[in-house]
């Protein structure tokens, strides 16, 4: 038998919806069996906890007395620089923005204290942030200079709008150099001294429908602590990625763009965050609820951590160098143990991706779900999926000869 | 109550000229240990002591460096998590050298065995989120 969103949303507003995470439902279906399970469950919660760099808001300020045009000027905000190329008071704020006086990796690795995100959350917590302006003046916007606090419960709109986030799958970083290594994917000992991965495993969105059967452009999810939606795909989403007999991608595969209002957003869940000598990002909180529309649907939330496989990926070598060699497939069974063999050695292993934080999500999303306060949506449109035909493309450079014109 | 800790002492240029030691001598009584230092003037300072004395002396001695302008690392000072901060993302497990931070299977959390910790400050910036600080 198959249910319907709409049927599922009247059990939610009657509080009847039975709701379980993406981790209790896999021993839930091993004791009721498929069939029943589905029958009884009606959603499925995910979630994830993660440094996700493709992330950023944007916001109107509002118009000063007299008026300035901030597009084509240039914006700071606590020092960070900020994206000022709309009208007047519109601006975008990236996770990896820097201050212009970061030492970056001047003296590496570089520490990377404060930048897009941390401003980020900052502004979600509520505190004061510092803007200093300069544009060129025009007739119609005098003004060319702004020094001024804002604060998020001033601005007209804020919205946290990523490009990329929740990667159904993700590499393991290794590193066969002699030295430490500073990564996306953290501190990396040489000789193999760790591996990190950065996934939640059975629990992310993503590979608990990994043919986005379900999800798809307009799904509601949480997002921030708040409630978002998903917008588009993300970029370099690529579902033609080589897939297990389960369907689950064994690489980086499909990615999600989402949106929603950062005003009903928590700094527990946007986090300003470090990565040592590689830049500053935000560490974001996704959840997205699976209806069990069918079987099949069920089928695949119940995948678990020993049923996904990822590649261990060289960071020292092939990875800079955009090779496609790889040191070896290693489970998220494997890699929660705590070591993984590898070449032959034993090599600790370590999360990027913060588990507690997406069970946390998943009980979240479950509880505002039971009490029925958060309904689900019906997407306007797929994600592209297997069949769309993409392929993933890398960078065809081509030289630029002297004296070509545009 | 005596204590003594080894501190490392940063001066800007303008410091370097000026009696400072002296001072942490004289008027705070402690008892001081030069392990190294390189003081040229002009530049800035770095001095490594040993400092023993009462901890009320202590105490007001490094709040005289602080207020002058020295900045304070302690070698043995206390590394603490701020818990409001941390994550349990699991990053620092495979950093810490000591068996400080380690990881309960169970429930995924991060716990960090403040007995264990020698203070090498490794996981300071290795933390994504920055939750280890340095107190002193
Ligand atoms: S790296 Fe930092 S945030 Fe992550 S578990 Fe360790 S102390 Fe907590
Ligand atoms: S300071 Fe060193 S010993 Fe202490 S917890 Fe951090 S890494 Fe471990």
């Amino acid at each position: 038998m198959a249910k319907t969103i709409q049927e599922i949303n009247e059990k939610i507003r009657q509080g009847k919806a039975v709701v379980a995470t993406a981790e209790e439902i896999i021993d839930l279906v091993k004791q009721k069996g498929t069939q029943k399970a589905a029958r009884e469950v009606d959603v499925v919660t995910t979630g994830t906890f993660g440094p996700m760099c493709s992330s950023g808001i944007y916001f109107n300020i509002g118009h000063s007395r007299p008026r300035i045009k901030l597009g084509g000027g240039r914006v700071y905000l606590n020092d960070v620089l900020a994206y000022a190329a709309f009208a007047a008071t519109d601006l975008y704020l990236g996770a990896n923005a820097l201050p212009d006086d970061d030492p970056r990796n001047r003296f590496h690795p570089g520490e990377f204290n404060y930048g897009g995100g941390h401003v980020i959350e900052d502004l979600v917590a509520g505190k004061d942030i510092r803007l200093i302006a300069t544009a060129y003046g025009t007739n119609c916007y005098p003004r060319r200079k702004l020094e001024t606090w804002i604060n998020l419960k001033d601005l007209n709109e804020a919205v946290l709008f990523n490009l990329r986030n929740a990667y159904q799958n993700y590499n393991v970083a290794a590193n066969t150099s002699e030295k430490t290594i500073y990564t996306y994917m953290g501190v990396l000992k040489p000789h193999l001294g760790n591996i990190n991965y950065a996934t939640a495993g059975q629990l992310s969105p993503l590979l608990n429908d990994p043919y986005y059967k379900t999800i798809g452009i307009g799904t509601r999810i949480f997002l921030g602590g708040g409630t978002g939606y998903i917008t588009w795909h993300g970029t370099q989403h690529n579902p033609h990625a080589p897939r297990s007999e389960n369907g689950v991608p064994r690489q980086s595969a499909g990615t999600l763009a989402v949106i929603g209002d950062l005003k009903q957003m928590s700094p527990r869940w946007l986090v300003g965050t470090s990565m040592l000598g590689y830049g500053a990002t935000l560490s974001v909180g996704i959840g997205v609820p699976i209806p069990i529309l069918s079987e099949e649907i069920l089928r695949y939330t119940t995948v678990k951590d020993e049923e996904i496989f990822a590649p261990v990926v060289d960071y020292s070598e092939a990875y800079p160098g955009r090779s496609s060699e790889i040191l070896g497939e290693v489970s998220y069974g494997e890699l929660k143990s705590g070591k993984i063999l590898i070449q032959e050695k034993e090599v600790p292993t370590a999360s990027l991706s913060s588990y507690p934080r997406a069970v946390e999500i998943a009980n979240t999303l479950k509880e505002w779900i039971m009490k029925g306060e958060f309904l689900l949506t019906e997407p306007v449109a797929p994600l592209p999926g297997v069949e769309a035909g993409i392929t993933f493309k890398p960078l065809n450079e081509r030289p630029i000869e002297d004296n070509r014109r545009i | 109550m005596a204590i003594s800790k080894r501190v490392v002492l940063h001066f800007p240029s303008r410091l370097v000229e000026q009696p400072i030691i002296y001072k942490l001598v004289k008027d705070y009584n402690l008892v001081l240990n030069i392990l190294k230092a390189s003081v040229t003037p002009k530049e800035e300072g770095l001095l490594i002591l040993e400092l023993s004395g009462a901890r009320e002396d202590y105490d007001r001695g490094i709040q005289y460096l602080t207020d002058i302008g020295v900045r304070i690392q302690s070698l043995g000072q206390n590394i603490m998590r701020n818990d409001a901060r941390c994550t349990h993302c699991g990053a620092c497990v495979v950093i810490c050298p000591t068996g400080a931070l380690t990881l309960d299977p169970k429930t995924r959390m991060v716990n960090f065995h403040e007995d264990k910790c020698t203070a090498c400050e490794l996981c300071v910036l290795a933390c994504p989120p920055r939750a280890m600080e340095v107190h002193f």
